[in-house]
């Protein structure tokens, strides 16, 4: 099933992502021959075969988790400082919500 | 004395506990020699003087009160631009993250600064450490120090530039696909990327996070041993971090590999590249001569890595790049009627195209109707693929193959066409797609004119560090590097 214009808009919708026209028309035919070609993993068998999710180990079992204390972290204004926009402690964004007049 | 920027660690050491020069000249040697020699490489996006000196000062004076020194002490290193460093710029060489300042150290970064080693400044690479040739910065391309009109590999290819120029004696990469290795390969040093777990990623900006790996260049084994060393082991701040004791393995460095048994997989030499090709010929011989066992092997599945390794970085790089909102840090785009545009604008202006087009695969793979036949299928090809390398190690204690299937190639030569791009990362994805240790050193140089750099890439079973720096080490005492 070949990927189509419609798909790419729909993709970086997901993504959040603002595409231009321009790019529309360029991202178009690289992901069409990419999604193509990993269509090769199609060619085995996998209905027996587990999904790897995680590299796993002996000994990787949970046994590098931390005791559960709280130690030190960011304080609020490092938090903050790489913020694009801040105020009263908070990172600030456009309104979400529409106030009735 | 050699040159103050051409030393090896162990040279640094003996330099500095005999008086011949101090941290602070063998600092400033560097940056005299960035100063001059990085108007052509670019490999530094920022370097760091204040924070350099300072620590090579603190060297100066544990030597002065005759203190014990660390294992680095006085050692310039480089850091690549995705790992953390306090205080300063960490921008992933993305638009995105150009005011970044990092409100914490890696601890690989902290752990090399408690052995003494002394940061320059932060490299260039792939924007978010996506690309194989360091042509998708944000800011600039870097250089081959071993031919200027070449790419240096990617994605850490500032790193392995800046060790390859003498712009720092070891440096820090990352290593999702193989962005260690092959810029090695391509800068002609050595650089390895341990068991995936073996070193903390706390403070390294996620990609894809059951591939992503920090490691060390070198010009040397030893001194890439050292620096795995002191930046391997338990890290309470990534639960991912393997609990399993860090072995000595500078120690292990004896040159004796007689009764090894080295693995060559034939899927990795089939239509092979001959320039490439002849030079492996050649180490696989060197091996021969050393006393080791070569056994030929079967990787099945080798074919697959590629598809297997996109369908699944990107899936994760999606999730982990979803984070680059413009809220609590980065770029927002000044212009927005709504949250959600701010988001998309944001997000659109901030990222380069690679980083755009992986995102939006990963989207895809892992979009509702599509999960099962890309994202799981992928998942369960890595099973497959992760078996063969179970299976090979049964009668082989490493396996050789080349690191690339293509010597350095010229900037802007490939940035037209991903998926030509993404078939190069053949040798490295395997390992990385299974878990297991890899290394790349130098090879020798094409035969044919302009004698590129060759590099072979060594592949050891889960946590067998040891082995495999063992096995390098004598291949290098014994020539290998220079091999022709």
């Amino acid at each position: 099933m070949p990927f189509t214009e419609k798909d790419v808009r729909y993709v970086a919708d997901l993504a959040h992502l603002e595409l231009t026209q321009e790019e529309v028309t360029k991202y178009l035919p690289q992901l069409d021959s990419i999604l193509q070609y990993v269509e090769k993993l199609n060619e085995l068998d996998t209905s027996a075969v587990e999904p790897m999710a995680q590299v796993t180990y002996p000994g990787s079992q949970n046994a590098a988790l931390r005791t559960d204390v709280a130690h030190r972290n960011l304080s609020q204004d490092e938090a903050l400082a790489n913020a694009p926009e801040q105020g009263a402690g908070s990172f600030k964004v456009p309104s979400v919500i529409e106030r009735e007049e | 004395m050699k040159e103050l920027t051409a030393l090896t660690i162990k040279q640094v050491a003996e330099i500095l506990k005999a008086r011949q020069a101090t941290a602070v000249e063998i600092t400033e040697a560097h940056f005299a020699r960035i100063g001059e020699k990085d108007k052509q490489v670019r490999a530094y996006l920022s370097l760091c003087p204040e924070r350099a000196l300072a620590q090579a000062k603190k060297v100066d004076a544990a030597i002065a009160a005759g203190e014990e020194l660390g294992p680095l002490a006085g050692v310039p290193i480089a850091v690549k631009d995705v790992i953390m460093t306090r205080g300063a710029h960490t921008t992933c060489a993305s638009r995105i993250l150009e005011n970044f300042i990092a409100p914490y150290d890696a601890t690989a970064v902290e752990r090399l600064e408690r052995a003494g080693a002394v940061v320059l400044g932060k490299t260039n690479c792939d924007e978010f450490a996506m690309g194989s040739s360091t042509e998708n910065s944000a800011y600039f391309p870097t250089h081959n120090p071993r031919d200027l009109s070449r790419v240096p590999g990617g994605s850490s290819g500032g790193s392995a530039a800046s060790v390859a120029a003498n712009l720092a004696t070891v440096a820090l990469g990352s290593d999702t696909g193989g962005s260690i290795r092959q810029p090695s390969a391509f800068c002609d040093v050595v650089g390895m990327m341990g068991t995936y777990g073996r070193v903390s990623r706390y403070g390294l900006v996620a990609f894809a996070s059951s591939l992503d790996h920090i490691g060390p260049f070198g010009r040397s084994v030893h001194d890439v041993a050292l620096v795995l060393q002191t930046i391997a082991g338990r890290d309470p701040l990534d639960s991912t971090c393997a609990v399993l004791p860090v072995e000595d393995y500078v120690g292990g460095l004896s040159g004796n590999i007689r009764g090894i048994r080295v693995g060559v997989p034939h899927e990795y030499l089939q239509g092979l590249n001959p320039d490439i090709g002849g030079n492996i010929q050649k180490g696989i011989d060197l091996f021969s001569k050393l006393g080791c066992e070569i056994v030929p092997i079967s990787l099945p599945h080798t074919d697959y890595a590629i598809a297997c390794y996109y369908i699944i970085c990107t899936a994760e790089a999606s999730a982990n790049l979803a984070r680059y909102d413009g809220v609590r840090y980065g770029y927002r785009s000044p212009q927005h009627a709504d949250l959600r545009d701010m988001y998309r604008k944001s997000r659109n202006q901030g990222f380069g195209a690679e980083v755009k087009r992986r995102i939006m695969l990963g989207t895809y793979v892992l979009s509702s109707g599509y999960y099962d036949a890309y994202y799981l299928k992928a998942q369960k090809v890595r099973t497959l693929i992760a078996r063969d390398f179970v299976e090979a190690f049964d009668d082989v204690d490493v396996i050789v193959t080349p690191t690339s299937p293509i010597p350095p190639f010229k900037l802007g030569e490939k940035v037209d066409d991903p998926l030509q791009m993404y078939l190069a990362d053949i040798y490295t994805v395997t390992a990385s797609l299974a878990g297991i240790p890899g290394i790349s050193v130098p090879c020798g140089k094409t035969p044919s004119e302009p004698h590129l750099p060759v590099g072979m890439q060594i592949l050891a079973k889960h946590f067998d560090e040891a082995t495999l720096l063992r096995v390098a080490d004598a291949y290098e005492k014994a020539g290998g590097f220079e091999i022709s």
